[in-house]
């Protein structure tokens, strides 16, 4: 067994409003700040036991299926790095 | 009897078994971990703000054991009501279609609002018209229904939509529509049929004339059908 550390990245599907990501960039145009646009998204640490790589993402993907994400308004990434 | 179920963080709970009493329907609260009761003639998922709406309303509660049993009830015709909060897990638990997110303001919302019956043969409609406008209290920060663009042509071709935000004459329309709402959906009913449904509005906070509005009471009175 090999410690891993995943990291799911989970944010909007493109075309679905963020409407706290508007508010932010709104926030930051007020501070004078100059930007073209702003998005926004969760990104979630887990550290964990695995045979391989492989068997980690699929452990980590699961989780992002089942909880992590809601597929009707979110995609996700998984990132495997050997902790 | 009806149970209505109790997470750490519902709050209208107490509201919705008041309202049920009042028409004459028997209603306990059920704390989640002590699980579904042997015989329920009907379940309510009420409002609140479940384990804090901890990664997203309704998350949490939606993978907690008891929704599991939910999901058996309703397979089996067990009517099932998701208010608010718990439109939120409806979804999440996959109970029904589509998803509640975040306003389109951004913000809790707190206010009445005019729905317009879509489908009046369901038990939670049954008792209005089909285009009739009714007036009932909405209270959410994600109350925006999203769902893929393909989906809802479906939903609206199936008869799925129970409720849309309107104008008080009825005309749905985008000035109308408090939070977004694709389609300015408030309510559909169930992937296992008309006897689950769940809606952003509070049928529950309108049904006793002593609070000021009593047009939700027709939804509750689903339960006696």
């Amino acid at each position: 067994m090999t410690a891993y550390t995943a990291t799911v990245t989970v944010r909007l599907k493109s075309g679905v409003l963020d409407p706290e990501a508007q508010t932010t960039q709104r926030a930051l145009e007020r501070l004078g700040f100059e930007l073209e646009s702003l998005r926004s998204a969760d990104v979630f640490e887990i550290d964990l036991e695995a045979d391989s790589a492989e068997a980690a993402a699929d452990r980590v993907e699961e989780m992002a299926e089942r909880l992590l994400a809601n597929p009707t308004i979110h995609d996700y990434e998984v990132a495997v790095a050997e902790a | 009897m009806i149970a209505v179920l109790q997470f750490g963080g519902s709050n209208c709970d107490r509201d919705a078994v008041q309202a049920l009493a009042s028409l004459g329907i028997e209603a306990e609260r059920v704390w989640h971990e002590d699980g579904l009761p042997e015989s329920v003639d009907g379940i309510v998922v009420p409002g609140g703000f479940s384990y804090g709406d901890y990664l997203r309303a309704g998350a949490m509660a939606a993978r907690s054991p008891i929704m599991a049993e939910v999901r058996e009830a309703a397979d089996s015709g067990t009517p099932v009501l998701g208010i608010c909060n718990g439109a939120q897990i409806g979804c999440e638990s996959a109970l029904t279609p589509g998803a509640f997110t975040t306003n389109e303001s951004a913000r809790f919302q707190c206010e009445h609002v005019h729905l317009r019956v879509e489908n009046a043969d369901t038990p939670w409609t049954a008792a209005y018209d089909e285009g009739d406008v009714i007036d009932l209290p909405i209270a959410h920060g994600e109350g925006r229904f999203e769902i893929e663009d393909g989906k809802l042509d479906e939903l609206e071709a199936d008869d799925r939509i129970l409720f849309r935000y309107c104008a008080a004459d009825g005309t749905v329309t985008d000035a109308a529509n408090p939070n977004g709402s694709k389609g300015n959906v408030a309510g559909v009913t169930g992937e296992a049929g008309d006897h689950v449904a769940v809606l952003m509005p509070h049928p529950e906070r309108a049904t006793l004339a002593d609070v000021g509005a009593t047009d939700g009471a027709g939804i509750l009175d689903g339960f006696e059908v």
